[in-house]
């Protein structure tokens, strides 16, 4: 209560952790926060889902790339006590996101990242798998500069963004054939 | 990051009680910029008021224009359909700006009150007339590549780095706040204020007030408009200079020129006066040369950053005749025609 009261009243809680519901990759957690938490710091530190990952930490980079609700957002800019309520699907959600659809064991574009040899490092990896899904879930982006543009949010600095590209479109074609 | 309380209320009313006189709250929608601030320190909010849940989305007509509710995301603006058939300067504008992800994220409120990105303003460890008045302005004779040629100050030389605000101030939008002694609407060109000596005020709000909407009136500029976005990468990137071109014609005859500056300035830069050469004149280089010409015979640089004068000369000569031809930049495409 005292928590539900903080969030109402306005009043003081002298920085109280506050309940929240996140469901997480199909999975309804309930998770006490304190409103300094991001998104990111929570997935990571609280809930051992390492797989999206701190790159710059301030929004330019898009290594922590996640999906709120559907839509892709930096999830170091987020505070998670913010999305109180929201669907959050990470890297680590995507293929049981396939699973439930279908056949695969990875999602399409995961299995296409493999196919174009998408990645080095992999570091940027989690960020533009994530930010691919998103990007496909907008439907703004039809032709090979329009995915460029729009993917311009996730850096990768081993340089695979030709291979990226050709990824997405790959997986694009398919899902319009 | 500092530690802070967190309020979340579901009323206009119980948000602006919320802040109170309590000069150290916050309110926070998209979070892109102000948790970015609180990770640097420069903002050490004491509350912060998540308005994300006031009744503040959506966009509906309004007076023959369009009302944006504070709280609808960048992105949602950019890519809905009546503005993008009838305001197509903004979506173009907004899509010129940020990523996709960001986007996602932030407001149209939070857009509007976006704070510099002066490199020095975002390092604590220098002084910053804006951060801690009365501290200095090391960007004056420092590292000063992106800073203002026009209406700076002797206390700042930092820059707006909104585009969505340059189309805006062409489009002459008015925003509506409201706030302990009630509404009122601020004329754009009003809204954002020069630095003169007392930097650390970005705006014209109050304390206390809110933005509710922003308000775009009849007049859209719809056919003949161009926002052109120079930067050192072609994406992803702050404006060196940005220019939104808005005209109506009557056959080759410019009827009204709208004409706002990016990265120039402390605030979106129009110049009425070169609005008002261009009326009744033929749509032609020379009429736009003329206007460029008058624009930037008031330019000043600093030490680092003269290319601006000569970049925004030509970048408004160019934009000029985009919207003249009714070519507007492509924002995906990024060759300049």
């Amino acid at each position: 209560m005292e928590n539900a009261m903080l969030i109402d009243s306005g009043s003081s809680g002298a920085h109280a952790k506050i309940g929240i519901t996140l469901t997480i990759n199909g999975e309804k957690r309930e998770i006490e926060v304190a409103p300094w938490t991001t998104l990111l710091d929570l997935l990571r530190e609280r809930l051992d889902l390492t797989g999206t990952k701190k790159g710059c930490d301030h929004g330019q980079c898009g290594a922590c790339t996640v999906l709120v609700n559907g839509t892709r957002i930096n999830s170091c800019l987020a505070l998670a006590v913010m999305k109180d309520g929201a669907e959050i699907t990470t890297v680590e959600g995507l293929a049981g996101m396939a699973q439930r659809q279908g056949t695969n064991t990875l999602h399409p574009i995961q299995e296409a990242f493999v196919e174009h040899d998408a990645f080095q490092c992999g570091y940027c990896t989690p960020g533009q798998l994530c930010s691919s899904v998103g990007l496909m879930n907008e439907g703004h982006a039809k032709t090979r500069e329009e995915i460029r543009e729009a993917m311009s949010g996730n850096i990768c600095r081993c340089g695979a963004y030709t291979n990226i590209i050709d990824a997405i479109e790959d997986v694009m074609q398919g899902a319009a054939r | 990051m500092n530690r802070f309380d967190y309020v979340r209320p579901t009323t206009v009313a119980e948000a602006i009680q919320a802040l109170g006189s309590d000069a150290s709250a916050r309110f926070i929608a998209g979070g892109t910029n102000l948790v970015d601030l609180m990770k640097y320190n420069v903002e050490k909010p004491g509350r912060l008021i998540d308005i994300t849940r006031l009744p503040l989305g959506g966009i509906a007509e309004h007076e023959g224009g369009l009302r944006i509710g504070t709280l609808v995301s960048n992105a949602d603006l950019a890519y809905d359909a009546r503005i993008q058939t009838r305001y197509p300067l903004l979506s173009s504008a907004l899509l010129a700006g940020a990523s996709a992800q960001l986007r996602n994220a932030a407001s149209t409120g939070g857009n509007l009150n976006q704070r510099t990105r002066c490199y020095y303003f975002y390092d604590e460890g220098t002084p910053c007339n804006k951060r801690e008045p009365g501290s200095g302005c090391p960007a004056i004779g420092g590292v000063n590549r992106i800073h203002a040629i026009f209406g700076a100050s002797e206390a700042c030389i930092a820059t707006n780095p909104s585009d969505m605000c340059v189309a805006l101030a062409a489009l002459e939008a008015t925003v509506q706040v409201t706030g302990p002694d009630g509404d009122r609407a601020i004329a754009f060109a009003d809204y954002h204020r020069l630095p003169g000596d007392d930097p650390s005020k970005d705006n014209s709000l109050k304390p206390g007030e809110i933005v509710l909407s922003v308000d775009l009136p009849a007049r859209d500029y719809g056919q003949h408009h161009t926002y052109l976005k120079l930067r050192d990468r072609l994406s992803y990137a702050f404006a060196l200079v940005s220019v939104a071109a808005a005209l109506e014609l009557d056959g080759r005859t410019i009827k009204t020129a709208r004409l706002a500056l990016g990265g120039v300035a402390h605030k979106p830069w129009r110049n009425v006066e070169a609005e008002a050469l261009l009326q009744g004149k033929p749509a032609t280089r020379e009429s736009f040369q003329a206007a460029a010409d008058l624009i930037v015979a008031e330019a000043k640089p600093q030490s680092e950053n003269g290319f601006k004068i000569e970049l925004a000369r030509r970048a408004i000569v160019r934009g000029l005749e985009q919207a003249a031809a009714g070519t507007p930049q492509n924002q995906s495409d990024k060759r300049i025609q």
